[in-house]
């Protein structure tokens, strides 16, 4: 009775604790080995939020990203490394604690320069050990941090400048203090819901004193304003406790946002940079009695540009004349402000500058294209190479081998870039094929063809990489037409059924057949078209901003069923979701049938579905609207009824879903914090993060042919995981297995052997596909103890090699690169390098075979030749048996030195032992000598000190060479075999003629001496061992 | 009653949360599941017979370990001997693979190598008494399993000539007590600022002590890693001053 209360009562608690754990681990205790790998590009890096310096050892700087998380360098800049993946990866202001630069950092989440793009934060965190561990210090309303400020002699007292909310009202603005090292938080200035606190400074003379700038603003999908009646510029003297406005020399009225800093050599010196109402006061204001008092000395372009965007203004720290202001281009002035000059050439938009600790000369730059060094004051910069943060709006993949990934950038234009390539995918690999911010790039379904896109459909490029033409065929207006209202992220789609087929969406739905010479409108305006929506002529408040990024009204996707070339879908950023069954002639919007979706939510994404003509994933994304709930939802109805695909276990706004192609329940889901993958159709979610930052996933792609899920990511690049497969084959029965092996596609032997990439050390090289073959199983739990072992067997179950067998829980992936093993050499004093080569083996079955404790499990997988090939089956067999020939002779030269040096060792040991039996064995020792001076090299080094090549080196050079290739070996190559085999066939005859000569003089010696006769191990023996 | 079972439930997992474990407790029990602290205490010495499978090829490597800091790892390879990490008391030496010639180490990795010698047979044998610190983080999902994450922070190294602290986190399994993952941040060379990871498994006894009898070290988030597995380990080995020295006439 008991005992069953005390079952039940266990199983209880175990289904709690299931239902307790997150997303996180269950997606770590499933995926295993699947890691996904990262290919960049980093060649135009990406947006730079915010740069940091340490402020006792120069070699120590810390970027913070706009969607890339945070990375640090140890070595000046020469390159840096990611150190904040776990975490949101839009940074708005990094701090390092003065009192403890080493360990303490401070990282505020949520990028501040409020471009339409922007992600959000999720509040603050700290580090203790330099980067290793973060823990989250609250601030979780924030949405963006605009500045950190601690105090140098408290470490615990740390002030935040929270901007807050970007889309909505908040009452989460304001400045924070915490006085017990982030464990509380006091807000000590507050103005309201529509204000925020945009930059701060604390004197790092007197901590007391602190300035703090305050900035109303707001953004919607169709408008941006900057400023009003309560921002401002504040000042207290009392660490907080009371503040006054500093406005004396300031223009009256309305104000945006603030620049401020201070120079350090002089802390009474400071600038601010204000956005007014009148062209002619707004610029750079200067005072000189800590901002009792303010003078205003230029209003440059570079001054006043985009405030919302470049509000950053850095004193240099030995001069308080010399400073440094964010821009278009960035401008440094050396008269304390009165004229600037523009910085050295690098990426255009400039968000930080920082001067070297030490060398003023030293500068280092964050911009929309990564972070810059300069040696000479600003004059002349080069870029970090290592940084891939960039920030990828869409991407697509096409077939070739391998495949290529296409996908458009945020202020970087449009690429494509191979997914894996010979050393790595490294920046010369990755070709341009537009300008701009990049959007949708789509290959032509057969030919090799691109469309590309840049903003707002402003040009649509259809470009031929062969013949590197471009040709821009985007719909304009014709007679009757309204203004077209092109997205900034334009949608484009192809067709499954007609390759020249081409649709791009405006508030219209365009059809072009013929690769988009000319269009048809299939369409009616399928958005709201709500007059409010379209007055993008004003947006941008204090300081004009139309650059159409605010365009709204539009369609934003765009989707065909690959069922049936008259289902299109279409969904717009005003919340409708469009659909027709008719190639476009009738339209029915079923937006209002979807469950608990707010009106006017943006459809981000239509996936029309392959497992039914009706259908469809749609998600979408109220965070324009500060709504950052998940939304995601099926139909298989055409629209008529929805379910959501969500589960709790998904964090951040949706922006694109993913199905599989095989298996209707698999699912990958990309928020703004990461890539989620169901496995029972929605019902329960796991975040996969095996070298997955938590960044925002805007595009998901899955290549066919590979199996291959590919990441569009806004701050890290293109991602891939490759061959998801497995996880097609996952089910309760699969998992409740203690071992169980997946089905692996045959293997295919790569037949490369090339050279390799050009990058240096500081430059990042993306990792490529395995082409190895895959051993792939799910362990039901982690194998500590006790032992395991895997090795490849032929089919009649001899041993081929060994290999190191994975012990995680979840998928393991284990890699054979078709290899047997390198041969065994003759003994030498230097390396022979053919000893390196290991014999591949030929197409067949195999068989891999794990013994874990008392349990054998073993699975069969296919290796083949390459079908693409052109080397035919009968070169490739000559090649196969050619290399075999030379493994084995290069084997039995090893043991004939063996034989030698035995009998050297055992006449050696006879004249030791009896100096008198000198004589007897001078002979046997001169003849065996001589001999094996024709074998191997025996003196010299492995460099260039070697000795002249002999009959191993030989040998192994001519193995190594058929070996290494895939080529019938040549006709040199087979002739020089031929000589090869006859010096060996007189080596071993001479070999036998000194044992006949001398070897009963020799046994005798040995024998009457009473020492060990030579005994020598067969063959078999001799290779097996070590 | 019902009402009863859940108050019971309740106390049950209020109990399980309640048994946190402290650092402390865990490397005791670390301990006391793999032969004892005074077991380990008493040891001399190891040699490790193991191999290392590159490519196919199938290294076979020879390690000592002793308790006075000295080490010695030769691997066999075409008949010729590669030493590497050989430590006599004084110098840190190695094989060139060019010249096939001892080389010492330079100064401050020989430096950093004695500040480690303490290590044996486990960092965490009165770590206290070695100036070494503990923390435990927190339970953390590694290799698919729920562990311990402890901060082991051990006698300061220096790095292109400034000190540094060296850090290194241990993830015990949260059911056997032993470690199944070490990682630390590399702190010079091509992969400075990633991290190194080693992954232990196949515990096994050695006359009454547990030992992982597969390593395998790779960097967080690359792909490969190098397995090591030991094929044989001897307790208090018999070893010659000899084998350690640097080589005469070099």
């Amino acid at each position: 009775m008991k005992k069953n209360l005390l079952l039940s009562l266990s199983l209880v608690i175990i289904s709690f604790c299931a239902l307790g754990q997150d997303a996180v681990s269950r997606g770590k205790e499933l995926f295993g080995d699947m890691n996904a790998r990262h290919i960049g590009p980093a060649l135009m890096s990406g947006r730079i939020a915010d740069l940091e310096l340490h402020p006792t050892n120069d070699r120590v700087i810390y970027a913070g990203t706009a969607g890339g998380g945070v990375w640090k360098s140890s070595n000046g800049g020469a390159t840096f490394n990611p150190i904040f993946d776990d975490y949101c990866q839009s940074i708005g202001a990094v701090a390092i604690d003065p009192s403890n630069p080493d360990n303490v950092v401070w990282t505020g989440t949520g990028e501040t320069w409020t471009r339409n793009s922007v992600s959000v934060g999720d509040g603050i965190y700290k580090t203790v050990d330099g980067g290793t561990n973060w823990q989250k210090m609250g601030l979780e309303k924030s949405e963006r941090i605009a500045g950190i400020q601690i105090n140098p002699k408290n470490p615990d007292e740390v002030y935040v400048a929270v901007l807050g909310a970007l889309w909505s009202d908040s009452e989460d603005r304001g400045l924070y203090k915490t006085t017990d090292g982030g464990k509380t938080w006091n807000k000590i200035l507050y103005v309201d819901k529509t204000t925020g606190c945009s930059d701060l400074i604390l004197d790092p003379n007197n901590p007391n004193i602190i300035y703090a700038a305050f900035w109303e603003f707001r953004r919607s999908g169709w408008n941006f304003n900057s400023g009003g009646n309560n921002s401002a510029l504040y000042k207290s003297i009392d660490g907080g406790k009371t503040w006054n406005k500093i406005h004396k020399g300031f223009p009256a009225g309305k104000l945006g946002r603030f620049a401020i800093a201070a120079a350090p050599s002089n802390t009474n010196i400071l600038y601010a940079v204000v956005e007014s109402e009148q062209d002619k006061d707004k610029g750079l204001y200067r005072s000189e009695d800590g901002g009792a008092n303010w003078k205003q000395l230029n209003n440059d372009f570079e001054i006043v540009v985009r405030p919302f965007y470049f509000s950053r203004i850095v004193v240099d720290p030995r001069n308080p004349d010399v400073i440094v202001k964010g821009g278009l281009s960035g401008s440094i002035s050396r008269d304390g402000g009165k004229t600037f000059k523009t910085l050295g050439l690098m990426h255009s938009d400039i968000h930080d500058v920082v001067f070297d600790i030490k060398n003023s000369d030293r500068m280092y730059s964050g911009t929309d294209g990564g972070v810059y060094r300069s040696w000479d004051g600003g004059t002349t910069f080069e870029m970090v190479e290592n940084i891939p943060v960039s920030q990828f709006y869409q991407i697509s993949v096409d077939n070739e081998e391998p495949y290529n990934v296409y996908g458009g950038l945020q202020d970087n234009g449009s690429w494509y870039g191979p997914s894996s390539s010979p050393g790595g995918v490294e920046a010369r690999d990755w070709v341009r094929i537009g300008v701009g911010d990049g959007y949708r790039v789509l290959p032509h379904p057969t030919k090799k063809l691109i469309y590309s896109e840049m903003q707002g459909a402003e040009n649509v490029w259809r470009y031929d990489p062969a013949k590197d033409q471009a040709k821009t065929i985007q719909p304009l207006a014709v007679r009757g037409d309204p203004k077209l209202r092109f997205n900034w992220n334009t949608p484009m789609a192809t067709s499954a059924f007609k390759p020249d087929r081409f649709y791009i969406g405006s508030q219209f739905v365009h059809r072009s057949e013929d690769m988009g010479e000319s269009w048809e409108k299939i369409s009616p305006d399928l958005t709201t078209n709500d007059p409010i929506k379209t007055e993008q002529g004003k947006s941008g408040g204090l300081s004009r901003d139309n650059s159409g990024a605010e365009n709204h009204c539009t369609v934003f996707t765009i989707a065909e069923s690959p069922l049936d070339e008259n289902i299109v879908w279409a969904g717009t950023d005003d919340g409708n979701v469009q659909v027709t069954k008719d190639g476009g002639k009738t339209w029915s919007n079923v937006v209002s049938n979807i469950p608990g979706l707010p009106k006017n939510t943006s459809c981000w994404h239509i996936e029309a579905s392959k497992f039914g003509k009706g259908n469809a994933y749609a998600v979408f994304t109220g965070y324009q609207k500060g709504d950052m709930a998940a939304y995601a939802y099926k139909t298989t109805d055409f629209g008529v009824t929805w379910k959501s695909v969500i589960s709790p276990d998904v964090t951040g706004f949706v922006r694109n879903i993913q199905e599989d192609y095989e298996n209707e329940n698999l699912l990958f889901l990309g928020t703004e914090f990461g890539l989620y993958i169901t496995i029972d159709g929605g019902k329960s979610w796991m975040k996969f993060t095996n070298n997955m930052p938590s960044v925002s996933v805007h595009f998901i792609d899955l290549q066919k042919r590979t199996s291959d899920l590919v990441l569009g990511t806004h701050g890290r690049g293109v991602i891939i995981i490759d061959d998801i497969s497995p996880l097609r084959q996952l089910n309760d029965e699969t998992l409740a297995k203690d071992l169980h092996f997946f089905t692996t596609k045959p293997a295919i032997i790569p037949e490369s052997n090339g050279f390799g990439s050009t990058s240096t050390e500081t430059q990042f090289v993306g990792n490529n596909a395995s082409r190895s073959a895959k051993v792939v199983y799910h362990l039901k739990k982690r194998h500590t103890l006790g032992k395991m072992t895997l090795e490849i067997q032929d089919m009649n179950g001899n041993k081929i090699t060994d290999l190191d067998p994975g012990k995680s829980k979840g998928i393991n992936i284990i890699t054979w690169p078709y290899n047997i093993k390198p041969p065994k050499v003759a003994a030498g004093k230097t390396f022979v390098f053919g000893g390196f080569t290991p014999l591949r083996v030929p197409a067949g079955k195999y068989k891999a075979v794990i013994q874990k404790g008392k349990d054998t499990f073993t699975n069969e997988f296919e290796v083949q030749y390459d079908p693409t090939s052109p080397i035919s089956l009968a070169d490739r067999k000559l090649n196969e048996e050619t290399a075999k020939k030379l493994f084995d002779m290069t084997q039995e030269l090893a043991y004939l030195v063996y034989e030698v040096d035995e009998t050297i060792k055992a006449a050696e040991n006879l004249k030791a032992k009896n100096p008198g039996s000198a004589k007897s064995v001078a002979p046997i020792l001169t003849d065996l000598t001589k001999l094996k001076e024709t074998l191997l090299v025996t003196s010299g080094d492995n460099y260039v000190g070697m000795g002249e090549p002999q009959l191993r080196e030989d040998m192994a050079e001519l193995y190594s060479k058929v070996a290494g290739t895939f080529y019938k070996p040549s006709g040199a190559e087979m002739k020089n075999m031929e000589a090869i085999q006859a010096r060996f066939t007189t080596a071993k005859s001479d070999f036998k003629k000194i044992k006949d000569k001398h070897m009963t003089k020799l046994t005798e010696g040995i024998s009457k001496n009473k020492l060990e006769p030579v005994i020598v191990k067969s063959f078999d023996e001799f290779i097996k061992e070590q | 009653m019902n009402r009863n079972l859940l108050v019971v439930l309740f106390l049950f997992v209020g109990i399980t949360a309640s048994q946190a474990q402290t650092a402390d407790e865990i490397i005791a029990k670390y301990f006391e599941n793999t032969g004892g602290k005074e077991k380990w205490a008493s040891l001399q010495g190891i040699k490790m017979m193991a191999k290392l499978n590159v490519q196919g090829m199938e290294l076979p490597l020879s390690i000592i370990e002793l308790k006075d800091g000295r080490q010695f790892s030769v691997a066999t390879f075409q008949g010729m001997q590669f030493y590497q990490e050989v430590f006599d008391g004084t110098s840190l030496w190695g094989t060139n693979q060019m010249t096939m010639k001892a080389e010492k180490s330079d100064a401050e990795t020989t430096e950093n190598f004695k500040v480690n010698a303490v290590d044996f047979p486990s960092p965490f044998l009165d770590y206290q008494k070695k100036g070494f610190k503990v923390e435990l983080l927190g339970k953390e999902t590694v290799e698919g399993s729920e562990t311990f994450k402890i901060k082991l922070t051990k006698k300061p190294i220096k790095v292109d000539g400034k000190e540094t602290e060296s850090v290194e986190f241990y993830y015990f399994d949260v059911a056997d007590f032993v470690p199944i993952l070490v990682e630390s941040e590399v702190k010079s060379g091509p992969a400075k600022g990633m991290i190194s990871q080693a992954k232990m498994s196949d515990y096994q006894e050695v006359n009454g002590l547990m030992f992982p009898f597969s390593m395998t070290a790779g960097a967080k988030g690359q792909p490969g890693g190098q397995t090591i597995t030991f094929t044989a380990i001897e307790l208090d080995p018999k070893v010659e001053d000899a084998t350690f020295a640097f080589p005469s006439g070099n």
